[in-house]
């Protein structure tokens, strides 16, 4: 057993991989929590397929995919607070709109490119064994921020999500920690964009918050709880990945699901087996 | 008109003020001043712009003219000294809070950004439930409550704003009896801390015995003062128009009741 988990880390890239996964576990499973709670699965989704048009146009000019990334997260998480505010537009029909442009901008740019069927994959789905040292650096700073800030924002976070009333009563900044939170959730979206790829980044980050909600009563155990099995699911994935040979997003994204499926039905006095026991 | 213009400073005071909503005049022109620790219920029939004037004076809805003063500053100065209970709170009620939880987000306005709660705000909500008589769901999920021991737990969150206002809006429509109870009980515990309370009812009765100051309201202002001389004939019939009968034996009678999709019966009287 021991030697079964040893194997894999012999490798420097394999260790790389793993530590990103369990940085990007928790980091979305964090941020799956305000996603979960604040009904915002959609807008994750979107977020994920929105930063495409950012990765194919730095890819274009041959700079870091990770920035251009980061900066059409960013971008669009900006625009839909926008074209929602004030009650212009349905939140969900803001995402819509932006969700499918930038979608369709991304695929004509990406098209454009030659040989682009491996890095298409590569986007959508991850490449977990391709992190490099300086991607490790970021993934773990941006991991650090983003946690820095759900910590700093705690109270706030909680009275938009549970009493936007109370909120207003408490003369809190509301629209600003509102866009606040679509920038970290951007920001959440950009880091696992190479480990679980655009494509499957939205079930890291509602699976393991849903499988937590579960299982808990309050918010920060629900958090960390989430944190827990998204690490694991991360940790657990990459080895699947690697005895398995399947790709690694598909493989976290799957443990993840297999937990949530295992306490949907087996948790006590709610799950389903439990209420149909004999 | 009682205590209406007083010469001390009011603890509130609303001039002149307007406010559109749905794109129609809500509220017209309302002057009135509060003063120091007055008990005032707001009665009119429904769409009076009841609800408006509290969204108003907690910053939900933004005024189209006009001004409010809280303690002679404007509206949003005092960040912590309005406390608000809607008509019907709007949250999601699986949200992953215990009751302690919420009560304790009424200290929120206190603490600096990054503080927790401390003991002492701790021993405020404590009280503030056990004042409520709920201290013994403290640690329940507040989903796991019945709808009247919901608003009681929102009671003692305001009450643990240790506000100057309080805003309550219906808080005696479609709620249990010992609910009602202990709303009236905190009502005189406020009376008693000098806090200004703003409750809006449809029950005119309560509203004639319990209150110092009533204030009528159809979108304008149509009397403001003691009971006796604001809830009469000629008021009411401004206020509520059709749905007034005065019966042979003087006996008034308002058919009014009941915001829409609530189910509950208040044939408000008044002698």
């Amino acid at each position: 057993m021991m030697t079964w988990l040893l194997e894999p880390l012999q490798y420097e890239f394999m260790l790389r991989g793993l530590i990103a996964a369990v940085i990007v576990g928790v980091l979305c499973s964090v941020m799956g929590t305000y996603v979960v709670l604040r009904g915002m699965a959609f807008l994750g989704d979107a977020m994920a397929h929105a930063i495409l048009p950012g990765v194919a146009i730095a890819y274009l000019l041959q700079g870091n995919l990770f920035v251009g990334a980061l900066v059409a997260a960013v971008v669009i998480a900006l625009s839909i607070g926008f074209f929602s505010r004030g009650g212009a537009l349905r939140e969900d029909t803001a995402i819509g709109i932006l969700f499918a442009a930038a979608l369709s901008l991304g695929v004509a740019l990406i098209s454009s490119i030659q040989t682009y069927a491996v890095d298409l994959t590569h986007i959508l789905f991850g490449n977990l064994l391709g992190v490099s040292r300086a991607d490790l650096w970021l993934t773990a700073g941006l991991g650090v921020l983003i946690l820095g800030t759900v910590a700093a924002c705690y109270k706030q976070f909680l009275v938009i999500s549970f009493d936007p009333v109370l909120a207003a009563t408490l003369r809190l900044p509301a629209e600003p920690l509102r866009y606040l939170m679509l920038v970290l959730l951007a920001l959440t979206v950009v880091v696992s964009l190479q480990t679980v790829g655009v494509g499957l980044s939205a079930a890291l980050l509602v699976t393991p918050a849903a499988t937590a909600s579960l299982l808990t009563r309050r918010l920060w155990p629900m958090m960390f709880v989430s944190a827990i099995l998204g690490a694991f699911s991360g940790l657990a994935g990459l080895y699947l990945s690697y005895y398995l040979n399947i790709v690694s997003g598909s493989a976290i994204v799957l443990t993840a699901t297999a937990i949530f499926l295992l306490v949907f039905l087996f948790q006590p006095h709610k799950g389903l087996l439990w209420k149909h026991r004999p | 008109m009682q205590k209406a213009f007083t010469t001390e400073p009011a603890r509130l005071d609303i001039k002149n003020v307007s406010v559109a909503y749905n794109a129609t005049m809500a509220l017209r022109e309302l002057t009135f001043q509060v003063p120091h620790g007055a008990r005032v219920a707001i009665v009119g029939p429904n769409g009076a712009g009841k609800s408006t004037l509290f969204k108003v004076l907690v910053g939900l809805l933004p005024l189209a003219e006009g001004e409010i003063l809280i303690h002679g500053s404007p509206l949003g100065h005092h960040q912590d000294c309005v406390a608000y209970l809607p008509q019907r709170e709007d949250v999601d009620w699986r949200f992953p809070v215990t009751v302690m939880d919420v009560v304790l987000m009424g200290r929120y306005g206190r603490l600096k950004w990054l503080a927790r709660p401390t003991r002492a705000d701790r021993a405020v909500a404590s009280h503030s439930l056990a004042q409520m008589g709920i201290a013994e769901l403290a640690d329940r999920p507040i989903g796991d409550l019945s709808g009247g021991q919901q608003q009681r737990v929102f009671l003692a969150r305001a009450l643990a704003q240790e506000p100057h206002i309080f805003l309550m809006d219906e808080p005696f429509t479609g709620v249990d009896a010992t609910t009602q109870e202990a709303t009236l009980l905190l009502l005189d515990h406020l009376h008693e801390r000098q806090v200004t309370v703003l409750i809006s009812t449809h029950d005119l009765n309560l509203a004639s015995t319990r209150f110092s100051t009533v204030l009528l309201l159809n979108r304008r202002l149509i009397a403001y003062g003691a009971p006796g001389e604001v809830l009469r004939q000629e008021n009411l019939a401004r206020a509520f128009g059709s749905s007034l009968l005065v019966t042979q034996d003087g006996t008034i009678l308002v058919d009014d009741c009941c915001p829409p999709g609530e189910d509950n019966d208040h044939g408000g009287q008044a002698g």
